[in-house]
């Protein structure tokens, strides 16, 4: 019972400090932002000239632009996706920038050539996340730069984002977890009792295969455990290290509706592939309806084709997002209150972290529970699709 | 809204490391974890079938056992009631001959003593004969030698006719 206890203890423990430095994220952003200049950002010893723009450098020394705190801008910069990976205060890792126009073929640079949007390179700036052409193709001040539209609409942006690099991240820890344990299985210790994490990913696995995918799908349910897990083990992984707010982790991954969409779209593939006759009949000929009826219910059959992915799309994507905004809406309590003078944002704080704990531990039955949902109605639809009608 | 506006690099490198990490994941691990996982159970039914089995022919094993024992101890009844009946038969006829030899000794014996009786008794009266007619002889002789004697003799001898 002790050990419970302590374990308890330390999970709320680190619960506790992941949201500190969320809230310190959040404060140093509030800075960077160029809110009210208080104690935090004077103190705050990580700037380098060469990322901290002139502008940044006016504003602070002037001291006296006492704009509002923008709430909602810092939570929206958060959960959206971005060109550099912020770690603290004014420091972040560059992330290289790939695009291809017709006009000017393909281009392959670091984001920190825009230095936060300040500059322009090559053609190019950034105009908030999104890389725009500009006229003049040297490198010069963003602020007098003019924007090409015609190039811009025809510019395909394949850079590796934040997003983009945790998608990698997450498909690389998952193939080093469940190589691992595939090799536990197979070679280390094959025909021994399971241990550690193959231990710990077995009784999962088998939940998903036993009581998500065998019930939803009947019994041609092989072919397809190999993807519903994929899927399922990284929605579930993507979403854990949205919870986790340090580097390597913290994007919102999962609450991007470009990760949502491809998932859904890859779920629609296989369900529209793998679908047979009886699945088509009931889409476009309901059988045993009479024909009237038939013309109002095939129009909605076809639609609900489509609405089954897209409700999947933004499910998780809704959920995920409006964790993040929430967990994040707490903690800036804490600088709106802050703003009134630093003992009510330090008076307000610990009430704040109680609610953003609270979030955060919700959000960790939600990162399952998504995960699940995913992964269950995709099983459902392709069950559906696949599902032989004897009469 | 940016935040629901699907961006094109995103989907693109999603679909693509997905794509690639379906396939590598399904090759290098749900294949083996999954059959792992499959052997392990299709194994685990097999041996509870087989300790079932075993089970069953323990029982089965125990019944044949207990049935063989009685057998036995059924056959050793039999085996030590015959026993007994033999010896009981065997003593009886034991017994029964020796009666018969006894009596027939006995028979045999009374035979020899009668038959020596009869001889001794023969020959002892051969030998009273002998001796009475010896006694006789004498005192005839005796008795004789005087006419007196001889005489009274008569006269006593047909006193014990007359008598007669």
């Amino acid at each position: 019972m002790l050990k419970y206890k302590r374990l308890a203890l330390l999970s709320i423990l680190t619960f506790a400090m992941f949201t500190l430095i969320y809230s310190i994220n959040v404060a140093q952003d509030s800075s960077h932002n160029q809110l009210p200049q208080n104690e935090a950002v004077s103190s705050d010893g990580q700037h380098h000239d060469d990322v901290v723009s002139a502008t940044d450098h006016a504003e602070s020394g002037a001291g006296h632009a006492e704009e509002k705190l923008n709430a909602g801008k810092i939570i929206m910069e958060h959960v959206a996706d971005a060109h550099g990976w912020h770690l603290w205060g004014h420091t972040e890792i560059p992330l290289p920038i790939i695009l291809y126009s017709s006009d000017r073929g393909m281009a392959l640079f670091s984001s920190s050539r825009f230095e936060h949007g300040h500059k322009t390179y090559n053609g190019y700036m950034l105009q908030g996340q999104k890389v725009v052409a500009v006229n003049e193709m040297g490198e010069m001040d963003a602020h007098h730069a003019t924007v090409n539209e015609e190039i811009t609409a025809n510019i395909f942006d394949i850079s590796i984002t934040k997003n983009v690099a945790s998608i990698f991240i997450c498909c690389g820890l998952m193939l080093l977890i469940f190589t691992n344990i595939a090799s536990a299985y197979t070679r280390k210790r094959k025909g021994l009792a399971p241990t550690g994490l193959q231990n710990a990913m077995e009784p999962i696995i088998m939940f998903v295969r036993d009581d998500l995918i065998k019930p939803s799908i009947g019994h041609k349910y092989e072919k397809y455990v190999p993807y519903l897990l994929t899927v399922f083990f990284f929605i579930w992984i993507a979403n854990l290290m949205g919870l986790i707010p340090v580097f390597p982790f913290g994007a919102n991954l999962t609450g991007s509706i470009s990760v949502a969409l491809t998932l859904a779209v890859f779920t629609f593939v296989i369900v529209t592939v793998n679908a047979n006759k009886n699945y088509w009949e009931h889409v476009f000929m309901m059988p045993g309806v009479p024909k009237g009826v038939l013309v109002l219910l095939t129009p909605i059959e076809i639609l609900g084709v489509f609405l089954r992915p897209f409700v999947l799309m933004i499910r998780l994507f809704a959920n995920i997002t409006a964790g993040h905004i929430i967990a994040l809406a707490f903690f800036s309590l804490i600088f709106i209150f802050g703003q009134n003078g630093m003992g009510v944002g330090l008076a307000v704080s610990p009430l704040t972290l109680v609610f953003t704990v609270f979030m955060t531990v919700l959000e960790l039955l939600v990162a399952f529970l998504q995960a699940y949902v995913f992964t269950m109605l995709s099983a459902v639809y392709i069950g559906a699709a696949i599902e032989e009608h004897h009469h | 809204m940016e935040l629901v506006k699907p961006e094109f690099g995103l989907i693109f490198w999603m679909s693509i490391s997905f794509l690639i990490v379906v396939f590598l994941m399904r090759k290098f691990a749900w294949g083996p974890i999954l059959s792992s996982l499959k052997e392990r159970e299709t194994s685990i039914s097999d041996a509870l079938n087989a300790a079932k089995k075993a089970k069953e022919e323990v029982a089965n094993m125990t019944a044949e056992n207990e049935r063989i024992l009685q057998e036995a101890r059924n056959e050793r009844d039999v085996l030590l009631r015959e026993a007994r009946e033999t010896k009981d038969q065997i003593i009886n006829e034991s017994r029964a001959k020796a009666q018969v030899e006894g009596d027939r000794l006995i028979t045999l014996a009374r035979e020899a003593i009668t038959n020596e009786k009869m001889a001794a008794i023969t020959d002892l009266k051969n030998q009273v004969a002998y001796l009475s007619i010896e006694i006789a002889e004498k005192m005839i002789r005796q008795k004789l030698s005087n006419d007196e004697q001889q005489k009274a003799l008569v006269q006593e001898m047909l006193k014990d006719v007359k008598m007669n």
